[in-house]
């Protein structure tokens, strides 16, 4: 298993080299200027000048060996020597820099890592939290009220988007009862049962828009799943084994049935980081979304480039790491 | 001692009208537009340390029987005698507390274990579920259990796939015997393994018989398997039998026609030749079943009466019985 992984891990090198090549071949041919969102008084000799100092005059794989000197060296050896206080060199190293901010791109991130972690993610955990029940249930009473209900209930989360499940519940919560925030305050600091409170009023409704929409597909593999197991012959042995119908359900079927819903559930970790873009506009939460979609209206190549590769490395990452669960839970899957 | 010899006489497992109807449902509504009468009035006896053969072809529903009868699902009616008691209308956690005296050994070796328990826990489970031992008493079972079928106890480990068909059946067989059923279903249990690993399992049942003083209901298609094993036959088409008689009586003189083509079919080793009776067509659908005798489509001796009349299963002494107009009771 030790092996099989290592071995992944270093096919992914080529890989993610490949995407990040191609990410940076779209971004380039994408017709995006970073002096636009200048003001209409600066004159054009002026708006070259301005590209030329950002690097725009040199050719493109001078810019793209440039970047990934950048992200892949000097960024993890400034990690390395903010951490062990060691300077390996004299000279400054030239980092990642956003072209809006002039801050190093990898801080923009951690900075907005915290609010997207807690948000999305949380959505995520409470979407899992509410869908594996839904499926277990559906799938055992299958056709009943509950099922058809909950087909229902999934089908309406899935194909609505969170644009307009957001926008419902605000105009429901915040400006009809008023009572949840509809702007997420990042500023706010937990140091009392208070501001703990505060907290958790600003966060149900983007974790909750999320998290309905997360439990629809969930939920739906869950069932799918229970119910390919439930017709198994071992589920029949269980039963003539005289077990109790809950251990039949939950031992037997159970644990057979979350081995493909625990792959999926992994595979779409990555949109955790990726931030829920559309949700994290509408309710204002300053995460991973927002900065992409901020680098991208303000043509921030080094922004947009770090942030959609780092997105592609976790796709990867996590694509091992659901085969690996996969040859974990399954014991006629052997990696070897 | 009076109790003790009704007990002898009184057979181990006694079934009589029993029906398994299963509905069908179709439409936008899910309207019932049918039933399929997969297992129809069948009855039999059978005694202690007795085996039963139940032979006919593939969808006439011998497996439902042998499902019917361990309620592994809900009957549609008849009465199932385990004892001297009826366990057909039993639910839940009594019909939980007759289960360690009735056991099946499945078909598919392969699908009816959970891939993800070890063979070890396989086995035990049903020993938690209903004796709760410690331990080292289950340790223990396990073991005798696994002995006793011919598996190596460092097997108890390892999952289910990392056997052959033969071995997985051993294992299926050690589950059913784990909480020392007094009667076995053995539903097809040799017809997914190879012709060599057949032999060694059915004779492994033998010996396991012999040594438990076990009773089987041993469901196949194999005609020469069951002739080997088993001490009376049974023959169902479509639902229902259609004859019953000790083993050697009706392998030389069947007397309904459907068990004479099954057995002309059978080969025969020393050049001796049976005319062979080649049935014509398919068996009719359960959903639709023909008028009169279920096999009249299909009948080489088929007359008038068998259009109209369903023959009923008619004793004709000497433990035979057959549903067929053409075999009356001899004139006494």
């Amino acid at each position: 298993m030790l092996a099989y992984a290592v071995r992944r891990l270093l096919f992914a090198i080529p890989t993610l080299l490949v995407i990040s090549f191609i990410i940076f071949l779209i971004l380039d041919l994408a017709p995006s200027d970073p002096t636009a969102n200048l003001p209409l008084t600066i004159p054009q000799d002026v708006r070259q000048q301005i590209r030329l100092s950002l690097g725009l005059g040199e050719p493109m794989h001078v810019r793209y060996l440039k970047w990934l000197y950048q992200f892949a060296v000097n960024e993890p050896m400034h990690a390395l020597e903010q951490l062990t206080g060691h300077h390996f060199s004299a000279t400054p190293r030239v980092r990642v820099l956003s072209w809006q901010t002039r801050s190093p791109v990898v801080d923009l991130i951690l900075q907005r890592l915290p609010q997207t972690l807690w948000v999305v993610g949380l959505s995520y955990v409470v979407g899992i939290l509410i869908a594996i029940p839904i499926g277990i249930v559906s799938a055992v009473r299958q056709y009943s009220w509950f099922d058809q209900i909950g087909t229902f209930v999934s089908m309406v989360g899935y194909s609505v988007p969170t644009f307009f499940t957001g926008l419902l519940m605000i105009m429901l919560f915040s400006v009809h009862l008023g009572w949840l925030p509809s702007i997420y305050d990042t500023n706010l600091r937990v140091t009392d049962v208070a501001s703990f409170w505060a907290q958790v009023k600003q966060m149900i409704m983007p974790v909750m828009v999320l998290a309905l929409f997360n439990a629809a597909q969930i939920s739906r593999y869950m069932r799918a799943s229970m119910l390919e197991n439930l017709t198994q012959d071992y589920v029949r042995t269980a039963r003539a084994k005289g077990m109790r119908e809950w251990v039949v359900v939950m031992v037997h079927v159970l644990r057979n049935s979350l081995i493909p819903v625990v792959t999926v559930i992994a595979l779409g970790v990555p949109q955790i980081f990726g931030g829920a873009i559309i949700t994290e506009q509408i309710f204002r939460v300053n995460g991973l979304g927002q900065l992409l979609i901020t680098g991208i209206q303000g043509a921030d190549i080094p922004l947009v480039q770090t942030l959609t590769f780092l997105f592609a490395a976790l796709i990867v990452l996590f694509n091992l790491i659901a085969d690996l669960l996969y040859g974990m839970l399954d014991p006629r899957i052997r990696y070897d | 001692m009076l109790s003790a010899a009704r007990a002898a006489r009184q057979p181990l497992l006694s079934v009589s009208g029993l029906r398994m109807h299963f509905p069908i449902f179709k439409g936008l509504l899910r309207r019932q537009v049918g039933t399929v009468k997969a297992v129809d009035d069948v009855g039999f006896d059978i005694a202690r340390g007795e085996v039963l053969g139940l032979v006919g072809e593939s969808g006439c529903g011998k497996s439902t029987t042998g499902r019917a009868i361990l309620r592994l699902y809900d009957i549609t009616s008849g009465r199932i005698e385990l004892e001297g008691e009826d366990i057909a209308p039993l639910s839940g956690a009594a019909l939980r507390a007759v289960r360690p005296r009735m056991q099946m050994i499945f078909q598919d070796p392969q699908a009816s274990l959970n891939p993800r328990m070890t063979v070890g826990s396989i086995i035990a489970e049903p020993l938690d579920e209903h004796l709760r031992p410690s331990r080292a008493e289950r340790r223990a079972r396990v073991f005798e259990l696994m002995d006793a079928v011919g598996l190596a106890r460092g097997f108890a480990n390892r999952y289910p796939h990392e056997f052959s068909g033969g071995q997985r059946q051993r294992i299926g067989i050690a589950r059913a015997l784990a909480l020392n059923p007094a009667f076995i279903v053995c539903d097809e249990p040799i017809a997914a393994l190879d012709v060599s690993i057949q032999a060694q399992v059915v004779n492994l049942l033998e010996d396991l018989r012999a040594a438990f003083g076990l009773t089987y209901l041993f469901i196949s298609h194999d005609l020469s398997m069951v002739r080997h094993l088993a001490d009376r036959v049974a023959v169902m088409y479509l639902g229902k039998i259609v004859e019953i008689a000790p083993r050697e009586a009706l392998y030389r003189f069947p007397l309904h026609p459907y068990t004479e083509a099954l057995i002309s079919a059978v080969p025969e080793a020393g050049g001796r030749r049976r005319a062979r009776i080649v049935l014509r067509g398919d068996v009719p659908s359960p959903l639709r079943p023909p008028s009169g005798c279920a096999f009249r489509t299909r009948c080489p001796k088929v007359f008038d009466r068998c259009h109209v009349e369903t023959p009923p299963l008619t004793d004709l002494g000497r433990g035979r019985r057959a549903a067929c107009h053409l075999v009356g009771r001899p004139p006494a």
